[in-house]
């Protein structure tokens, strides 16, 4: 996951604290004095020190399982989420109040622009409340459905979520999807109505919207100004008083809940952990339920935000874990960890990543493989969502098979990858995987399954073998100023979505609720969405399963042969329009030849589409006489030597560019 | 032959008398007496302009005033130089091109006739042509060019529709032009070439075949047919990047090119080159050893040439350029007696490719006779008789090869250039896997 932004961002502050002599304010009570050495002095420096360095240690015992609290944050993109979490930092004393505390997590542009947030940074968080020392854990979730298991992997470490929502802009698409991940977690849900300050804030239309479309009663929604520090206090309160502590037993052997991690190249992986039973200290033998590897623990601590070493952490506890692991897949959001020998019945809902969305990615130049491939190694470190499988195409040369959480994950990492490692990719249209259930007896004992998942276009099983062809669909959800309903109506039903609700949130606003084929929203339908609303639409989809789809296989041929690149899977409704596209934008980049190219997209023998590029009929120079003679074989050798760089399909030359026209992804205009 | 320098002066006069004799000839078969090294074209430059046409790129300036004498002593002297760096005994043609070498006054052109005449042997019967604007060329400097040496005219009119000429930027008319090609066959008959255009801005298939028939009634027997390239850095290719004037269609200049070569056959032309055609023999033999990769030697700024520079000791063809811009290269000629600024030593390979893509421009194409001359180790037959892709050519009927030699059909004339991205490769193929054999002679 990409927790760069967040983590960095605290550290620093924390930093910035320690050196202002602030830091102790974090540490109330006497219980959380360090064990030795004086606070200033001891306080780690940065992450990257080693553990030996760190003397100063906090005692967790103290802390009644009465009084801890597991909470999350939890809104649309640019509701107030991190301004919220800033301030609840500084009312708690965690970080300082004199600094110029403005949220700046979401860094990357993909991330503002498609409503994703970088998940907040956990932090634990100690406040004094009718004269009692609580222990409030604020729990990251990443800010999209695309990672909807990651969110509900940590939000099953919480027993409450804060439910921002603008006092401006209302609910929105995200809101909606996040509140039923809150709700089916059955989670106490606080809503927050945020930027009360702002000039056109109409926290009570918004109230009538929570209760409306959350049954929510509206007099449980809190108004607060978390950029003014308006009403927070009374949000921390509404954590303790709403929020039940967590229901764990100390007595028990450990049972702890990973729910993020990260890599450090220096220290190994990170792993947030959530103790739901027992305890776990320095140097106990762990194991993990999925992978059965055991480890030493080095190190463990809470987040205060930065690391903060403790002896031990008690059930009911939020921390971190260092445990020689070297590997992110070693630490497996969801996955259970336990003392060796002592094992436990993992805690429920573990699933390892499963990609939704493919795409080739290819170097834009061969002599950049290396490079590329060492990019997309560091930054797999940090995402075990990301599948990586070498793959290799006659026309675009040797690249990976990527698979993606869904769409915003694989525009997310496409951009790190180009921002951060300067790294020029080919990404070719993204496919979803799609699926058949065999009744060929012969394919079923090869496969050794009755179901099998199609990635690649070229496995694709003939109808004859096959009992039917299932698609990934997506329930949508899409929250619009009603004056634009009947156009993304029209935009659903184009996108072969049913409709399964629609309801008016207020008086001006309709929330549609679409089940989508998982592929028909892939490539560009956030942007045309997004278009014709003039932005005001948002959108937010779930997983929602397989449905039966008439699927078959299109071939693109060139003057009668199939070029191996171009196969691809598609519903049967749309193999006309997108056969025709296909052959339209080869047409426009397959340079003349000496003869006539017949280019065809063909269902088995049945020809949907054609289109023609026309032979030479001049291709010589006019004037060449004693002057031109240098220029014009200079460039017919230049020619010459492209010419053999280019892909024979039968008789015709395809040029890398015609296929990477036809691949990349690009939206339609 | 040639003749003394006491009688330089004379050889225009001679060389008149001459012209009647040779033209019966054929081109391309004149009789080699002295060997191929020791033979060579010449071509001079004049980069003067009157003004600027819209679709020239061409090395020209359009000067305030032209020091003419300068110009003058400046091209005597290079031409003197480089034919003694060449060791060249016979020039067989000389070819004043431009810029618009007619704004050059007749003097000009007779004293670098007659330094050639001096320096070497000019027989009396050499083509020598001149490039001529219509507006700059009344019938009487016509004659004194005539007088100066000049034997042969090539017309620049480029098209017969003045809505046309002021599209191109011309500055003459449709009836200027015919006014000057009457005056010129009058003066040089059987000597004329025009050249005419196709593929222009909104131009159509039917009104510029129309052009081409009236051209045919009032032309001589040389008529070059050019397709418009729009190339960057003119007025044109701005204009149609502004989108203030239409793209040529492709489509449409090949219909006007393959329509105009069925016409000029019909008329009983023979289309010795992709763009130039000819009847009662009256081929450009300058521009044949271009074709042919015979030694050339370009004089005045920015010209090309190709030869051996034997008089200074050299055995390897060249290919040399001279400096581009007039001031700067009469500065240098007056220093160094001459302005070359490149010279590029051609290696074996790339000499044979240049003969492969210059020769297939001929209706002749690559005889081995020709080929052979350049490399007498490899046939045509051992390069390019086994590849599957040249058999392919063959079979498509773009390409020819038999007991003659390699050549272009009348198709695959028009499609040259796709037909050389197969032919180059399989010629550097064969060439890597030739065995090695002693350096041959020549």
């Amino acid at each position: 996951m990409w927790t760069l932004a967040g983590r960095g961002w605290w550290r620093g502050r924390a930093l910035a604290a320690s050196a202002t002599g602030a830091a102790h304010r974090g540490l109330p009570g006497p219980h959380l004095m360090p064990s030795g050495g004086s606070a200033a002095e001891c306080r780690a420096p940065d992450r990257l020190c080693s553990s030996a360095d760190r003397k100063e240690k906090i005692d967790m015992s103290g802390f009644p399982v009465e009084n801890i609290r597991n909470f999350s944050i939890i809104a649309h993109v640019d509701h107030g989420k991190s301004t919220l979490a800033d301030r609840l930092l500084e009312l708690t004393g965690t970080i300082d109040k004199t600094k110029n505390n403005r949220q700046v997590l979401d860094k990357l542009q993909v991330e503002r622009e498609r409503g994703i947030t970088v998940k907040a940074q956990t932090a634990s968080l100690f406040y004094n409340y009718e004269g009692k020392q609580y222990l409030l854990n604020l729990i990251d979730t990443p800010g999209h459905v695309d990672f909807s298991y990651e969110v509900s992997r940590s939000l099953s470490a919480c027993q409450g979520v804060l439910l921002v929502v603008d006092a401006n802009e209302g609910i929105q698409a995200q809101t909606v999807a996040n509140f039923f991940l809150a709700f089916e977690a059955q989670l106490s849900v606080i809503p927050v109505i945020n930027k009360i300050d702002l000039k056109n804030a109409d926290p009570e239309r918004v109230e009538k919207q929570i209760e409306k479309v959350f049954d929510i009663p509206s007099d449980e929604c809190i108004k607060i100004s978390a950029k003014l520090g308006i009403n927070v206090e009374s949000v921390l309160q509404a954590v303790i008083e709403r929020i039940p502590p967590p229901k764990v037993h100390r007595k028990n052997p450990l049972r702890a809940l990973v729910f993020d991690s990260t890599f450090d190249q220096y220290r190994g992986v990170i792993a947030n952990v959530a103790l739901f039973d027992g305890v776990v200290s320095q140097g106990d033998k762990i194991a993990s339920a999925h992978t059965h590897k055991t480890y030493e623990v080095n190190e463990i601590g809470i987040l205060n935000p930065n690391e903060q070493q403790t002896h031990k952490l008690y059930a009911g506890q939020v921390g971190y874990l260092i445990a020689g692991m070297k590997d992110v897949t070693e630490a497996q959001i969801g996955d259970t960890l336990y003392l060796h020998k002592q094992p436990v019945e993992p805690l429920p809902g573990f699933k390892s990543a499963k990609p939704m969305v493919f795409a080739g990615m290819y170097p834009v130049d061969q002599s950049e493989y290396n490079n590329l491939k060492s990019a997309l190694e560091k930054l797999t470190l940090n995402d075990s969502s990301v599948t990586v499988h070498r793959d290799s195409s006659l026309a675009l040369g040797a690249g990976w098979r990527l698979g993606f959480l869904g769409l915003l994950h694989m525009d997310v990492f496409n951009q790190r990858l180009e921002q951060e490692y300067n790294a020029s990719v080919i990404l070719t249209t993204p496919t979803v995987p799609y699926k058949a259930v065999l009744s060929s007896a012969k394919l079923i004992k090869e496969y050794r399954e009755k179901e099998i998942t199609i990635i690649n276009p070229a496995q694709f099983p003939d109808k004859s073998k096959v009992k039917e062809y299932l698609e990934p669909v997506v329930l949508g959800t899409i929250i619009t100023p009603d004056e634009y309903t009947g156009k993304i109506m029209m935009l659903c039903q184009a996108r072969r979505a049913v409709e399964t609700d629609m309801m008016f949130i207020d008086q001006n606003r309709v929330m549609l609720k679409y089940l989508f084929p998982l592929n028909e929203i892939v490539v560009d339908f956030y942007d045309s969405l997004k278009s014709l609303s003039s932005g005001y639409a948002s959108f937010d989809y779930e997983d929602a399963g397989y449905q039966t789809a008439e699927l078959v296989k299109m071939d693109i041929l060139l003057n009668g042969n199939i070029v191996e690149e171009l196969v691809t899977v598609v519903h049967k409704d749309k193999a006309h329009s997108v056969g025709k596209a296909i052959c339209e934008r080869l047409k426009d980049s397959l340079p003349r030849q000496l003869f006539e190219i017949a280019i065809q997209a063909a269902i088995g023998s049945k020809i949907i589409a054609r289109e023609t590029v026309k032979a030479y009929r001049k291709n010589v120079l006019a004037k060449c006489y004693g002057g031109d003679i240098t220029r014009k074989m200079k460039l017919l050798k230049r020619q010459a030597e492209g010419k053999k760089k280019l892909r024979k399909v039968g008789n015709v030359e395809v040029p890398k560019d015609a296929f990477i026209k036809v691949l990349k992804t690009q939206s339609n205009k | 032959m040639a003749l003394p320098g006491a009688r330089a002066r004379s050889w225009a006069a001679a060389a008149r008398m001459a012209q009647r004799r040779r033209h019966a000839q054929g081109a391309g078969e004149s009789p080699s007496l002295a060997p191929r090294s020791q033979r060579a074209a010449l071509y001079v430059h004049w980069p003067y302009c009157e003004k600027r046409c819209c679709y020239c790129n061409f090395n020209k300036y359009i000067p305030r005033g032209v020091e003419e004498a300068a110009m003058r002593s400046c091209l005597v002297t290079e031409a003197q130089t480089l034919l003694r760096l060449s060791g060249v005994r016979r020039v067989e043609s000389v070819f004043f091109g431009g810029g618009t070498p007619s704004l050059a006054s007749p003097r000009t052109v007779a004293a670098v006739l007659e330094a050639v005449a001096q320096a070497t042997c000019l027989p009396a019967d050499s083509e020598v042509t001149l490039e001529v604007n219509p507006t700059s060329a009344p019938g009487s400097r016509l004659a004194a060019f005539g007088a100066a040496g000049v034997n042969r005219l090539s017309i620049g009119l480029q098209s017969l529709d003045d809505t046309e000429l002021r599209l191109l930027g011309r500055t003459h008319s449709a009836s200027n032009a015919l006014r000057t090609l009457a005056e010129a066959r009058h003066l040089f008959p059987g000597r004329v070439s025009v050249d005419l255009m196709l593929g222009l801005p909104a131009q159509q298939v039917g009104p510029w075949l129309g052009q081409l028939r009236e051209l045919l009634r009032h032309c001589d027997d040389h008529i070059s047919l050019y397709q418009l390239s729009l190339e960057r850095g003119t007025t044109l290719f701005t204009q149609v990047q502004q989108n203030a004037l239409p793209a040529p269609d492709p489509e449409i200049a090949a219909e006007m090119y393959q329509e105009g070569r069925a016409v000029l056959r019909e008329a009983g032309f023979r289309q010795y080159e992709v763009s130039n055609f000819a009847r009662n023999g009256a081929l450009s033999t300058h521009n044949w050893t271009y074709w042919q990769c015979g030694q050339y030697l370009g004089v005045g700024p920015g010209a090309h040439g190709r030869f051996m520079p034997q008089g200074a000791g050299g055995y390897i063809r060249e290919a040399r350029i001279q400096t581009l811009e007039p001031d700067n290269w009469m500065k240098e000629v007056m220093l160094c007696g001459h302005g070359t600024r490149k010279r590029v030593p051609l290696g074996e390979l790339e000499l044979l490719e240049e003969v492969l893509a210059m020769g297939l421009r001929t209706d002749v194409g690559i005889t081995h006779q020709h080929w052979q001359q350049f490399e007498p180790q490899l046939t045509l037959w051992d390069v390019f008789g086994a590849s599957t892709e040249v058999k392919v050519l063959r079979e498509q009927g773009f390409l020819l090869l038999d007991h003659r030699g390699l050549r272009c059909s009348w198709e695959g004339l028009a499609v040259l250039d796709s037909l050389l991205l197969i032919l180059l490769p399989q010629l550097q193929e064969a060439w890597q896997q030739r065995t090695p054999s002693p350096v041959p002679g020549g």
